[in-house]
Parts: C-alpha cells; structure tokens; sequence
C-alpha cells in the first residue's frame, strides 16, 4: 500500500484557539517538508471512532480517549501507540481539597458528604480522584454523595470550567470537598476563585499522565516518524513555535509513555465508564 | 556543581505572590542551575510540582520537613527564552543618537520605542516607516508646546459676550464659520489617517498629529458654537470649496499631504484667521479666530520643521512638492473657487457696514488679506528651499479656496 502524501491528525475543538494551534503547528511543518492536515471533532467519543474508521492517521488524545483507542483498537485484534506528549503531560496528580475549617480531616470522613467533581468524562477532576477515594475504600454514589459540574461533556474535562465550579460549590459550602488538578489549585488561587487559606488538601492522588498523540498499527509509518521527530525538535527558543507552545501548554514535546495511564485503566474498569462507547464500536 | 541558591517563602503561599519569589531566584541562578526553597505555606507540597511543569523546572527533590516543605528545583532552558533573539527598538528619548532608526521595522509593531522586542511579534504593515519623510527633531519640543498650549472652549472664549450684530453682519460670520468648520474637518482626517499609517517608533510625530486632529476636533466646536450663538441654521456649504478639499483628502503621500494642508493650506489660513480676529465684529468671533490661529501656527510650523528636513535630505522632494501644486491646481482649475458667500462676508466684515466708503475700504482690506496670504506662502516655500520665482510662481497656483 503507497502511503499517504499528507499526513492527517485529529484533535478535538474544546476551544476556538486550538485552531490557532494547528494552522501554526501546519504552517511549521509545510518548510519542514512535512505535509500535514487535521481535521476538528467536537468529542472525544466521534474522535476516537473516525480514527478507527481510518479517517485521520493521529489522534491527539486525552487520556481517556487514548484508552478508548488502545482497548477498541485492541478488541479488533490492533495495537495502539502513544508516540509523543507535552512535558506538562507527565507526572501530573489531582487533589481533593475541603474548606480550611471544615471538620473533615480524613478520606474516611467523607462519608455520607457532597464531593464536587468536574465533567462526568473528566479523569482528572473525576474519575482519578473517585478511584481514589473507591480504592480508599469509599465508593462513590454509595458511600459518598457525587456532585458533577459538566462543561462540555465529550471533552474529557479539557475545559476548564468544570473544574471551577466544582471549586466554586466548595467555596460557596454546596459540597463539603472538590476535585481539582493541582496545577488549577494553583491557578484557583491566583485568579482568586479559591480565597487566601480558604482550603486544605485533604488527599492528592499518585502520579498519572495526561494527553498524547496515538497512532493505530496501520498508520502511515514515514510520516508520522517524521511528525514525531519534528515536534521532538520544536525548540520553545523558537520564536515561531513559542507562541503555539504556549497555547498548548508546553515547554517542550517529549517521548510517548503509557505507563502513567494504569490508574486511569482501573478507574474505568471500576466505574464501566468506557463500557457502553466500547460496546457501541464494536 | 555550584552552591544552590536558597530562598525561603516562609508560610506565603505559591499562587499568592510566592511564586514572585522563586522566580526571582530562578533568574538569578543560571540555567541548569539549582535553587533551593523551602516554606510553611499548607499547599506548598501540591503546587510546587504543577508549578515546575508548568514553567519548564525540574522538580529534583520535595521533601517534607516541620512544619511545611523543603524543595530542590533545576532552572529550565525556557525561563528568559523572551529575551534570546530580543531586540531594542532604538531609545524612548529621541535626543539620544540612534534613539529614532531610519527605517524601524514592521516586526518591531506596537512596541514602545526603546522597549526590548520579543522575536516573532506580528506583522502590522505600518506603511509610513521612512524617517527622511516624517521625522523632524522639533517633533518633541512642539508636542510639549501643543500639549501646554491646551485650551478650554467653555472657559478661553466669553461666549456671553456676543452683542446682537446687524442681520447681514451676523450671516456673514455664520457663513464664514460654516467654511471653517468643513475647512477644519479635512485638517482633521488628514492627520488622522496618517496617524493609522505611521510606524509608532516615530511616537513624538504620532503624538505630535494626534494632537494636531484634536485641536481640529476643538476648532469645529467652537466655530459650529460661534454660528448657532445668535442663529438655528448653519450656512451654504459649496460644491467647489469641497472639490478643493477633496483633491487634499485624496493625496496618499504623508510629504505631498502635509504640503498642501500644512504648509500652504493652514498657512493661509494663518492669514485668514488673523483677518478675521481683526475685523471681528464681536469679542467671541475675535476669541475663537485668534485661539484657533494659535494652534494653526504650530501645524504649520510642524509641517515646515519635518518637510525642511526631507528636503534636506532628498534633492527629488521639491520637484515633487512643485509637481503636487500644478497637479491640484489643474485639477481645480474647472471649479468655482472660494464660494462667492465666503468672500461676500470677509468683505462685509472688513467693511463693517453697507456703506459705500465702508465696503470699498473693506475690497482694500480683501485685497490686502490675498496679499498677505501671497506673501506668506512665498516666504515658507522660500525656506523649504525653492527659488524666489518658483515661489511666487507655485503660490498663484494655489487653490483659490485658501485651505
């Protein structure tokens, strides 16, 4: 089979600046001899199937999508790859915070209370943090009461605003704990959303990875060697590329790794949160 | 390996100013460099690691101490990754030797001049980016003296010192005024849509013509205040006085453009405006012609200042400033003219009255205005360097419309 002249990548639009992103990252690459196109979806779920349809070569995907595409790719007889990531994708940890006064002082405490999450699909405002406190022997809906913000449900939690108004409740006393990344704790409380001393965490999940580029078996092996090798090479000293970094995120692209996924493995395997989407592809 | 440096937050939080601290600290360590910190703060332990990722560090080491934690951080290669390939975009003062290029950059954009430009800054196509045809080294000190020179139309003008004028006295100031102020509207556009064009490094000329389209704003007020004192309608407005605008509204080029509205149009009207303060035939008239000649004479000496320097400096500018009148005025030549209300009303003004002696006094005095206005455009078109019989000779060419 002759590859494909241009290689094209999937990416889901949870913001109308990812746009901005990839017509700089298709700029970039055209003088580095690398043709390249992508192609926006509106959900991670529509994503992952086009990209099993063969309708796109990569797909940049949250971790749950990756997992979505490593398992149905694997059901098929297939083998998915993850080849790079942001180095802001590693080594990430979410947080169960509780108001600064609350008498709550342990995960045990949290029974029978209100846990405010993110989106239902988020795994880090949701999902992590619920295998968390499950694997700590409190099992959600059961033991506590789970309170979800969807934003933009199909975007695995990319956008932000679940995040804050789960922060939001925690503040305003609708729930007696909340989920967050750590890196939005931080932003939380510099943009105010979180006042001065306001909150404590109470328990901060191990470490788990984020998104990556996945590539299915059958992919077109030049081109996506080349796309890997050109971001591995984007330097943030680079005036042109600094400013997409920038919107992405990241200092720098680095290697793919899996490994940083088994928590999340487990948390679907716990909440049969990828069942009906793998029953639906088949 | 050198000696880590250290800083201690004490119980500051990351995201509420600590991380300010150990910024700094970063940016005085070199890159590769460790910086050791420690703090009290309950949510240090969380936020140092996103922290790190975030901004490119290397958490080397966290470690739990009593009370709060205790931290190694290697410095990352993307802190100060802004300033490599920066550069500075001249010197803020213009008196300094090269503070002001001869041809700034598009990439240098918005910046401040003098600022230090971050590499791959946008495109902003700013066309007006020669310095040979704005800049003049007086931009500064006639900016200072536009901005001191200020003035407030509710205040500098006794509006309640208007005495009721005869009728034919009166509709001869509202008609003038009318001229003036379609007059003044296109010595507001122009400058104005120059300014859109200007590269920003030239910021005193930027400042200087924005200014300039301001002091129009303000003469518009109080000729349109001056007509509607004592009156409900404004006057005729011609087809032939806005033929002679047009051909300035239509000029691209910034040295021709301030050539024509500038040098000869405001010039001009210098004599003009000095006309009618004299004349006057109340104490508001005389006000707002002698406030608005104030700043007229700064216009012009502006255009003077930036044009005497361009001739200067390109032996092709004069031909090309000749070429602009003979131009504007074959392209007038099939139109009327300064309207016959406009110069119907200097007249009455300078006569004061309908009586025979008073109106062949005040042709005399019409005549003298013209002259004047002769003489004025000859003298600053003999500085811009043109001979004595090429001055006289593009002064009759003027349009007969005065702006």
């Amino acid at each position: 089979m002759t590859e494909p002249r241009t290689l094209i990548m999937g990416a889901v639009a949870y913001d109308p600046k990812v746009v901005t992103i990839w017509e700089g990252f298709k700029a970039w690459f055209a003088p580095a001899g690398l043709a390249f196109d992508y192609v926006l979806y509106s959900n991670y779920e529509a994503q992952v199937q086009a990209h099993l349809a063969g309708h796109l070569h990569v797909a940049w995907n949250s971790p749950l999508a990756w997992l979505q595409a490593e398992r149905a790719a694997a059901r098929r007889g297939r083998r998915a790859e993850a080849i790079a990531m942001r180095d802001t994708d590693r080594d990430l940890t979410s947080l169960i915070l509780v108001r600064a006064d609350s008498p709550i002082e342990s995960v045990a405490q949290l029974s029978g209370k209100r846990v405010g999450v993110g989106a239902s699909d988020s795994p880090q405002a949701t999902l992590l943090p619920l295998l968390h406190l499950a694997e700590a022997g409190l099992e959600p809906h059961r033991d506590f009461q789970v309170v979800e913000h969807d934003a933009l449900f199909g975007k695995h939690g990319d956008h932000i605003g679940g995040e804050r108004d789960a922060a939001r409740a925690l503040v305003a006393g609708t729930v007696e704990a909340a989920c967050v990344i750590d890196g939005n704790h931080l932003a939380f409380t510099r943009e105010g959303t979180l006042p001065s001393n306001g909150v404590r965490v109470l328990a901060q999940t191990a470490k788990y990875d984020h998104c990556n580029f996945t590539v299915f078996d059958d992919a077109p092996a030049s081109l996506v060697s080349r796309f890997r090798e050109l971001l591995l090479s984007m330097s943030y000293d680079d005036p042109v590329v600094r400013p997409l970094l920038d919107l992405e995120g990241l200092k720098q692209w680095t290697v793919g790794r899996t490994e940083g996924y088994a928590a999340l493995g487990r948390a679907i395997d716990r909440f049969g949160s990828i069942d009906a989407f793998l029953a639906q592809v088949g | 390996m050198p000696e880590s440096a250290f800083v201690d937050l004490g119980d500051l939080p990351l995201g509420e100013g600590g991380h300010l601290l150990l910024k700094r600290a970063l940016w005085q360590a070199g890159a590769g460099e460790r910086v050791r910190v420690s703090g009290s703060a309950s949510t240090l332990a969380v936020d140092l690691a996103p922290w790190c990722r975030q901004q490119g560090h290397e958490l080397l080491e966290l470690v739990t101490t009593e009370p709060g934690v205790s931290a190694t951080i290697a410095r990352g290669q993307a802190l100060g990754a802004r300033h490599r390939g920066a550069e500075r975009a001249g010197h803020a003062v213009a008196s300094r030797p090269d503070a002001v290029v001869d041809k700034p950059p598009e990439r240098w954009g918005l910046a401040a001049r003098g600022a230090l430009v971050e590499a791959g800054t946008p495109r902003f196509g700013f066309t007006l980016d020669d310095k040979d045809a704005v800049w003049t080294d007086d931009a500064s000190r006639l900016y200072a003296q536009a901005v001191a020179a200020q003035w407030d139309p509710a205040t500098a003008i006794p509006w309640a010192e208007a005495p009721a004028l005869p009728d034919a006295v009166e509709d001869a100031v509202v008609q003038l005024m009318t001229y003036l102020i379609e007059n003044e509207t296109a010595a507001l556009i122009l400058p104005a849509r120059f300014i859109a064009r200007l590269h920003p490094h030239f910021r005193e000329v930027m400042q200087l013509l924005a200014v300039q389209a301001a002091d129009e704003a303000r003469h518009i007020e109080v000729f349109t205040r001056r007509a509607l004192l004592l009156r409900s309608e404004l006057g005729l407005s011609t087809a032939g006085g806005q033929a002679s605008l047009a051909t300035l509204l239509d000029e691209p080029d910034f040295a021709l453009a301030s050539f024509l509205l500038s040098v000869l149009g405001e010039g001009t009207f210098l004599s003009l405006l000095g006309f009618l303060r004299e004349h006057a035939p109340d104490p508001v008239t005389e006000a707002v012609a002698r406030l608005t000649a104030r700043d007229e004479a700064r216009h012009v000496a502006f255009g003077m200042a930036h044009l005497v320097r361009h001739a200067g400096r390109d032996p092709a500018l004069l031909p090309r400033l000749a070429a602009a009148v003979e131009r504007r005025h074959d392209a007038l030549a099939n139109t009327a003219g300064l309207n016959d209300e406009v110069s119907d009303a200097l007249l009455l003004l300078a006569a004061g009255s309908f009586e025979p002696p008073a109106l062949r006094q005040g042709h005399a005095r019409v005549m003298t205005l013209v002259a004047d206005m002769d003489a004025g455009r000859r003298q600053r078109l003999v500085r811009l360097g043109f001979p004595e019989a090429q001055a006289e000779q593009l002064s009759a060419l003027h349009t007969r419309n005065f702006m």
